[in-house]
């Protein structure tokens, strides 16, 4: 009952949380110079009937309340720029399923590759194998993505001929991949290390121990339990930025995904396309948040709810 | 009299009030030097190799960034004739860009940028977000729970599409503002696009900040001698500026550290979106991002920027670490 009412509780915040979101945004995007016609060649007259079409001539406010009442109608308008005359919602679906296909296999490598590697980092502290563990992902965590990006392209592709340059479903989905999921993969590595070894401290350790456990069972059924939970938490804005986030990745790699209308649709004043990209990647952000505090309420009963 | 009468029926001598002979306690460390809490912080810290370490390449940084383009021939915008796309040599350690222009110093003015960015940037986050956390963790209630849900709600802002659309409105309002009004001439010279970062910075970063204060505020705030303030009559602007702000200054300092690199990571991926500093400024991101269509031909144009950003975001992030764990020792368990 309480998980129910607090749950509720938490949906309804995340609407208000959208519903400011959106406010927002549709007035600062009309608060930019320019309107989504200035580039086309036309006279005068033809880019007015064009304003004046779409209903851009019209009080902000106006035009707000419109947007509102289509979008409540599940209708995101079409784009006027980038696809012309397109569903924005047929545009996003479209390519958010190109920017699933490398965000979901960049997620599922982070997640094992870095909690694995942390854990080895942890367990073995101030071993070699730490060292090397440790100096690499901090590395990792300094390097801009798009100096990852091209590095990986001048050595893998250009230099040794291993890869394609560009994305495909096969081989050439690599690097995207490897791209999007490094940085949180070294996060994921400092974040597991810290928590093990905050776990392995702990007094019920040593009970076990004393109860004569075996080191294998100490280690794997009782410490990694209790050392995954704060990885937990950030697995929601994990999941929300990798696949939100691919706008290096896709834009190097010439990736078809819904990264690249990310700063074009802005740029070209793309007015729908903003506001449906931004919808997009807040609800994925807020659902995310939802999941994953609910999850962790689930794995450590200690937790009490707000 | 009175005195000395004492002494002289007491069983106590005039030996017994001169001090004690050194080393009179054998091994035993009697040390009852004061330590206050930033020298013993400083001991924490000068004991962590580490954050030594990083700190000795921050200075190197520094004097690298505000000292070296002093002692360079060349300026940063100055093209220099007949040495256009020169490879590093004697005469220009980091080679030359396609206009002959001194890498090295463009290098130098571009980590000055950087570090520019990333401290102005996280003392705006500071300043703002321990404010508002503070008022939020004292006020509590009604008032702390609308604030707080402000801060979700930025929090839920996809930051990167916020920074574009907020740095295109307020970009251009600040170039009519430099050009149009004379007060803010001087605006041109720092660069408006900038200022927009500092300004996105100062709306949209700062909730982090917000939330580690306000959670150490509600802490702090069921201390006895918050209580005790209060029953004098302390003011609440004077209990958070003289009471709870000083003692979670440990958690702040630290925070800082790391707000430090996550803004020049930002400034660096503006550059990449061609939204940065406007040429010809160098920040180290623009540096990166235009030498990267030539980076099969000319890497190094490449390599000594992104080699810089890298050692400067590690050693800020390293610093940062070994300072949280000095200025926290409860925190290290």
């Amino acid at each position: 009952m309480e998980t129910l009412k607090y749950m509720v509780k938490r949906v309804f915040l995340a609407l208000l949380s959208l519903f400011a979101i959106v406010t927002i945004t549709f007035f600062l995007m009309n608060l930019m110079p320019g309107d989504p016609f200035m580039s086309e060649k036309a006279t005068a007259e033809t880019r007015a009937m064009l304003i004046a079409k779409y209903g851009l001539d019209k009080p902000v406010i106006v035009q707000y309340g419109r947007y509102l009442s289509n979008l409540l109608k599940g209708d995101f308008g079409t784009s006027y720029v980038l696809q012309k005359g397109r569903a924005v919602r047929e545009i996003i679906t479209e390519s958010f399923a190109v920017s699933m296909q490398i965000g979901v296999r960049a997620l599922i490598s982070a997640v094992i590759v870095g909690i694995t590697l942390g854990c080895i980092s942890g367990l073995y502290k101030d071993r070699p194998v730490d060292s090397v563990i440790r100096v690499l992902s901090s590395i990792g965590i300094s390097t801009p993505g798009y100096v990852i990006a091209f590095s990986l392209m001048i050595v893998l592709s250009v230099k040794m001929k291993l890869l394609p340059v560009t994305y495909d479903k096969g081989l050439g989905a690599i690097m995207p991949v490897i791209t999007l999921a490094l940085y949180s993969t070294c996060y994921l590595i400092r974040l597991t290390r810290a928590s093990i070894l905050e776990v392995l401290n702990q007094d019920y350790l040593r009970t076990v121990r004393a109860k004569g456990m075996s080191e294998f069972t100490v280690i794997f059924v009782h410490a990694l339990k209790n050392s995954l939970i704060p990885v937990i938490t950030y697995l929601g804005p994990l999941t929300a930025s990798i696949l939100t986030g691919g706008f290096v990745a896709e834009s190097v790699f010439n990736v078809p995904g819904l990264g690249r209308y990310f700063v074009t649709s802005i740029s070209s004043r793309d007015y729908t396309m903003i506001m449906g990209v931004t919808i997009f990647y807040s609800s994925m952000i807020v659902i995310m948040n939802l999941v994953c505090d609910i999850l962790y309420k689930a794995v450590d009963p200690r937790i009490t709810l707000d | 009299m009175k005195i000395k009468d004492f002494l002289m029926h007491s069983s106590l001598s005039h030996d017994d009030f001169t001090p004690l002979a050194e080393g009179y306690f054998g091994e035993e460390n009697l040390d009852t030097e004061e330590v206050g809490y930033w020298k013993a912080s400083w001991r924490r810290l000068k004991r962590n190799k580490i954050a030594m370490v990083a700190l000795f390449l921050i200075i190197i940084l520094f004097l690298f960034a505000f000292v070296g383009p002093m002692l360079s021939p060349y300026t940063y915008d100055q093209q220099i004739r007949g040495h256009e796309a020169m490879f590093p040599c004697v005469q220009h350690p980091f080679g030359t860009d396609r206009l002959g222009r001194d890498l090295m110093v463009r290098c130098m003015i571009g980590t000055r940028i950087s570090m520019i960015v990333g401290m102005v940037s996280a003392v705006i986050v500071m300043i703002i977000g321990s404010i508002y956390g503070a008022i939020s963790g004292l006020i509590g209630g009604r008032v702390d729970i609308i604030m707080m849900r402000v801060v979700d709600i930025i929090y839920s802002v996809p930051e990167i599409l916020m920074i574009v659309v907020i740095k295109m409105v307020i970009g251009d309002s600040i170039e009519k503002l430099a050009t149009n009004v004379k007060m803010f001439v001087g605006l041109q010279k720092i660069g408006t696009g900038l200022i927009a970062i500092f300004i996105v910075y100062g709306l949209l970063y700062w909730v982090g900040m917000a939330r580690i204060v306000r959670g150490q505020i509600l802490q702090l705030k069921s201390f006895e001698y918050v209580t005790a303030a209060k029953a004098l009559g302390c003011s609440r602007a004077r209990l958070i500026k003289q009471h709870l702000l000083p003692n979670c200054v440990g958690q702040l300092v630290a925070t800082v550290m790391l707000q430090i690199p996550s803004a020049i990571f930002t400034e660096a991926f503006l550059s990449y979106l061609g939204i940065g500093v406007s040429a010809p400024m160098a920040s180290l991101g623009s540096l990166t991002s235009e030498a990267l269509n030539g980076f099969s031909s000319y890497p190094y144009r490449v390599i000594f920027p992104a080699l810089l950003i890298s050692l400067i975001i590690l050693s800020f992030n390293l610093f940062g670490d070994g300072l949280r764990d000095a200025l926290d020792p409860k925190m290290k368990k």
